[in-house]
């Protein structure tokens, strides 16, 4: 009996003292870990607009970051009926900042589809406004997102950044890290000439439509399709808000 | 008299940095290598060697866990009950392990992003759960730390090599520093030299199976370099 008595203050001593420590760490660098998820987060949402920056994200200092966003960059976000949705009831949904960026797409990804928030960037550049728009999948693993910078018309595409939290490396995984298939996407419609959505298809084999459809990543069939799946759903989200402000 | 004293005490004790400690220290780097000789650690080996970067990252957050968990549970080892002792330094690498996740977390975002999954899985590492039972637990603090460093070098040594060939030949990179390739973003452009015509990066280095293969054949050099690791029985 007295041996076990101290096998068990034995654990309960050191697993306290774990606990102690590791709560200590996580609550004193909890600040910093949220501003790095949000600057790294920023750095994504530009690598959408790249093509209109003065210097490339990966060479932006993390100040030059928040100016742009400070300065430039005007977020909204909106309702899947297309209206524009106050920071108060922004907050209710449970995002304490009321802004765009602290919406968790993952989260509202799980939420019924009536019932989603959206969050837009609408980046300013001499008069002329870019639409950056949050677009949210599943590829092959995991899930995969994304940042659709639309240009004025709200039809041309001004630039793409896909994220992926889980695709294989060499193949999925291409859609982030080859800039090359990004590029594809600059330039397309999604919508037609009669103005009816259309949206983008990633095309195994080649696109045929040079409108509408870019080449796939060969070897990543099921991400490419996870890609049109992603783009045809969740850009028509914001179909209702680009028809109002038109 | 002070002398006398510290005479008595370099006897007591043994000395700081001797043969022996060099041995700890040097061993795992080749003839005990944990990857090459042992085979452990493979999963990690294989997931995080697609970058040098990567497994330059990797490698440091072994060692450190390696180091300190030796050096904690030698500290601890004669208070570690013998029927939890496993617990007991489960809990120990546990802890160091999100110690270094929330560090890294901090200091390198991006990196911590990419490698978030195979840094919580240093826990279920081999080597150093290997590295507590077999020398923690029997001998004092200062050599288990090296011991642990050792091993913990010894890993990263193999994972960088790897790293190397995959990011070299599928890339045409080292750390991220472009080399040779097609394309004027390449130290050496292939597209511009008219013999080079042909060289495009290997992507199959990038994908999985070719940690495999390359391992495999770092194992086979590494024995046949080594002639003390071949079993001839």
């Amino acid at each position: 009996m007295q041996k076990y008595r101290y096998t068990v203050l034995f654990v309960l001593i050191l697993s306290a003292t774990s606990a102690l420590i590791l709560a200590g760490m996580y609550t004193g660098l909890k600040d910093i870990h949220e501003k790095n998820a949000q600057l790294f987060k920023k750095r994504v949402i530009l690598k959408a607009i790249s093509p209109l920056l003065d210097k490339p994200v990966s060479s932006l200092s993390d100040d030059d970051v928040e100016k742009i966003f400070q300065e430039k960059i005007q977020q909204v976000v909106l309702d899947m009926e297309g209206n524009p949705v106050d920071a108060a009831r922004v907050a209710a949904a449970g995002y304490k900042k009321g802004d765009a960026l602290s919406v968790d797409m993952a989260k509202e990804f799980k939420k019924p589809e009536a019932e989603r928030l959206l969050p837009l960037y609408v980046y300013k550049k001499r008069d002329k406004k870019y639409y950056i728009t949050g677009v949210m999948g599943r590829g092959l693993w995991d899930l995969i997102w994304g940042y659709i910078a639309l240009e004025e018309d709200k039809n041309t595409i001004a630039g793409v950044a896909f994220e992926h939290a889980g695709e294989t490396p060499g193949l999925g995984a291409e859609i982030k890290d080859n800039p090359s298939f990004g590029q594809q996407f600059v330039g397309k419609k999604i919508h037609d000439a009669q103005g009816k959505y259309h949206s983008i298809t990633v095309r195994k084999g080649g696109a045929k439509d040079p409108d509408f459809e870019v080449d796939a990543i060969s070897g990543a069939t099921l991400t490419s399709n996870g890609v049109t799946e992603m783009l045809q759903r969740s850009m028509k989200y914001y179909d209702p808000y680009f028809q109002k402000v038109k | 008299m002070a002398d006398s004293k510290t005479n008595a005490k370099l006897d007591l004790k043994p000395v700081f940095f001797g043969k022996k400690e060099k041995k700890l220290l040097l061993d795992p780097l080749n003839d005990n290598n944990p990857i090459t000789v042992q085979v452990l650690g493979i999963c990690s080996a294989l997931a995080v060697t697609t970058l040098t970067t990567k497994a330059l990252t990797m490698a440091v957050a072994v060692t450190l866990v390696v180091g300190f968990s030796n050096l904690i549970t030698s500290l601890l080892r004669k208070l570690i009950p013998s029927e939890v002792r496993m617990i007991a330094q489960l809990i120990i690498i546990a802890t160091l392990v999100t110690v270094v996740s929330l560090t890294l977390q901090a200091v390198n975002y991006p990196m911590y992003k990419e490698l978030s999954v195979f840094i919580g899985l240093i826990i279920t590492n081999c080597i150093v759960m290997g590295r507590l039972e077999a020398f923690a637990m029997a001998n004092d603090p200062w050599r288990s730390f090296l011991d642990g460093i050792g091993n913990g070098l010894g890993y990263g040594v193999i994972l960088l090599i790897i790293a190397a060939l995959r990011e070299l030949l599928g890339k045409g990179a080292i750390f991220g520093f472009k080399l040779f390739g097609p394309g004027p973003d390449f130290l050496v452009d292939t597209q511009a030299i008219s013999m080079l015509h042909w060289y495009t990066p290997n992507n199959l280095m990038v994908l999985f199976p070719s940690a495999m293969f390359v391992l495999a054949v770092i194992i086979w050099l590494h024995r046949t370099w080594n002639s003390k690791l071949v079993d001839v029985s």
